[in-house]
């Protein structure tokens, strides 16, 4: 299998606001965010329901214009949504009327490559996240997670220097959730890209982090970052990541009950 | 597919109606009930029938209004792909033309005949003209919508993988859509046949069913507007036929 090098990036998040207009009212979704990214790292967002994890998300793969404050990606200012972020929407958001195949091919329908290396690449990606064999299923002959794989493959084709995961294994049920925790790390070593992931999965953070981001709720804020000193491969049971599991237990459980 | 076969199959309770029609219509003519001139006899029809189909006028006129509503349907049908399509991407396109489009579909169409008649004469382009506008609106109105209700979740796909206006229109607006554009496609054709029928009758020039019909009443031949009739009741149950099997394939 031929390994590709990219060029990882980092992502910088400077003092950002939102706020959303519900019925009329404002509502603040994010107020002052500050966040740095490390090229290669792998970052997790956690936080209770409508803390704006997803918003930040969304800001950084340029889908949404922040009120105030700046991102950059790889030291350029983010304008509007580009290959440089590939995205994997918590609905997998596969094209019904596509196969797999033609679906991770969309993500390389602005890349300038010779069919043959276009088949090329999908096969790759094909492989890459474990749906050999299902190159030419239809959406909806396919099971939640492996709907969810065929996206990940989608929003990697274009080879982005990041990866944007708003919750991809909110949906699945927790056998396949843990089986997809293992396949994204193994994808994350693989491409060689930095992943920023949404979660509300404290397990899941843990177990799958360099860093994990803790958000507060309405408005969200930055309530701490946790590093994950743990060498990988993490065991699911090692003591040193119920430690930090309980710790990040505590912090969100004390959010709720402000 | 086993819908489709359901559908398709014909059920004999179906004759039930035509049949005891039929028996009433034969009853009512032999005892006298009604003036013969009114309801003509079911075996003087029968007669004029085998005539007619013997004949060549019959068939012209059938084949006439069948090219007729395949022109219009085809002129009509593609306008109202392009201005669907357009007032369904573009919300500029949408502000300007839409309020339009909605005013002029509420006009019943054969009132637009008058005008038709004025700019293009009494002839065969009138005719196609008004045919091309009952399947206009159909198939614009339909598309428009289908376009406007694509999905954001969708739409953003195409925004975050860069995808420029026309490969947002190619690869997701026009396939999502592609539901609703058959509906307005079969409602087009439906329309499309009740404007030939009409067309010919209001501007009776040529050959065509609703010209036979037409003449037939100026003649007072009742026998030959029952056949006309009954081979319209055909025609649209065959035209029901294929636009139904059609939605069931999907």
């Amino acid at each position: 299998m031929i390994e590709r090098v990219a060029e990882r990036a980092s992502v910088e998040i400077r003092d950002v606001w939102k706020s959303f207009a519900v019925d009329g009212a404002e509502v603040r979704a994010l107020e002052g965010i500050s966040l740095t990214v490390a090229p290669g790292e792998f970052v997790s967002i956690i936080g209770p329901s409508g803390c704006g994890k997803s918003t930040l998300l969304r800001l950084v793969a340029g889908l949404e214009v922040p009120d105030r404050g700046e991102l950059w990606v790889d030291s350029s200012p983010v304008t509007g949504p580009s290959l440089r972020c590939g995205i994997a929407f918590q609905d997998h958001r596969l094209f019904p009327w596509l196969t797999v195949a033609a679906n991770i091919g969309l993500g390389l329908l602005k890349t300038p490559r010779s069919q043959a290396e276009k088949r090329n690449a999908i096969q790759r990606l094909v492989d890459l996240v474990g749906l050999t064999g299902f190159e030419n299923a239809y959406p909806r002959q396919l099971s939640g997670g492996m709907a969810q794989r065929a996206s990940i493959a989608r929003s990697l084709a274009a080879e982005p220097q990041i990866l944007l995961l708003d919750e991809p294994l909110g949906a699945l049920d927790a056998l396949t959730r843990a089986r997809m925790q293992a396949e994204l790390l193994r994808i994350w070593e693989r491409e060689r890209v930095t992943v920023a992931m949404v979660t509300h999965d404290v397990t899941e953070a843990v177990l799958l982090s360099d860093r994990i981001v803790v958000m507060g709720r309405r408005p969200g804020r930055v309530r701490e970052v946790l590093t994950v000193d743990v060498p990988r491969p993490r065991p699911r049971n090692a003591f040193s990541l119920a430690t930090l599991s309980a710790q990040l237990a505590e912090l969100l459980e004390g959010d709720l009950d402000n | 597919m086993t819908q489709n076969v359901l559908r398709t199959r014909v059920d004999h309770r179906a004759f039930v109606v035509p049949v005891v029609l039929l028996v009433l219509w034969a009853i009512a003519s032999s005892l006298r009930l009604v003036d013969p001139h009114l309801l003509v006899p079911p075996a003087t029809v029968a007669a004029t029938l085998v005539q007619m189909l013997g004949g060549a006028d019959y068939w012209s006129a059938v084949g006439s209004s069948l090219a007729r509503v395949c022109g219009g349907f085809v002129l009509g049908g593609a306008a109202g792909l392009v201005v669907g399509v357009v007032l369904g991407v573009s919300r500029i396109a949408e502000r300007i033309g839409a309020p339009t489009l909605h005013g002029a579909r509420s006009v019943a169409l054969f009132a637009w005949i008058p005008l038709l008649t004025a700019w293009f004469g009494d002839g065969e382009v009138a005719k196609v003209a008004l045919i091309a506008l009952a399947a206009f609106f159909p198939v614009a109105l339909n598309t428009e919508r289908g376009c406007r209700q694509v999905s954001n979740a969708l739409l953003e796909v195409g925004r975050v993988l860069e995808f420029d206006r026309w490969t947002t229109v190619r690869r997701i607006i026009l396939p999502a859509a592609s539901r609703s554009i058959v509906t307005g496609l079969q409602l087009g054709l439906t329309t499309a046949w009740i404007g030939t029928i009409g067309a010919e009758y209001l501007v009776d020039q040529g050959t065509g069913i609703g010209i036979a019909l037409s003449s037939a009443r100026i003649d007072n031949r009742m026998d030959i507007i029952l056949i006309y009739m009954l081979t319209l009741a055909l025609m649209g149950l065959a035209l029901n036929l294929i636009v139904r099997r059609n939605v069931v394939d999907d």
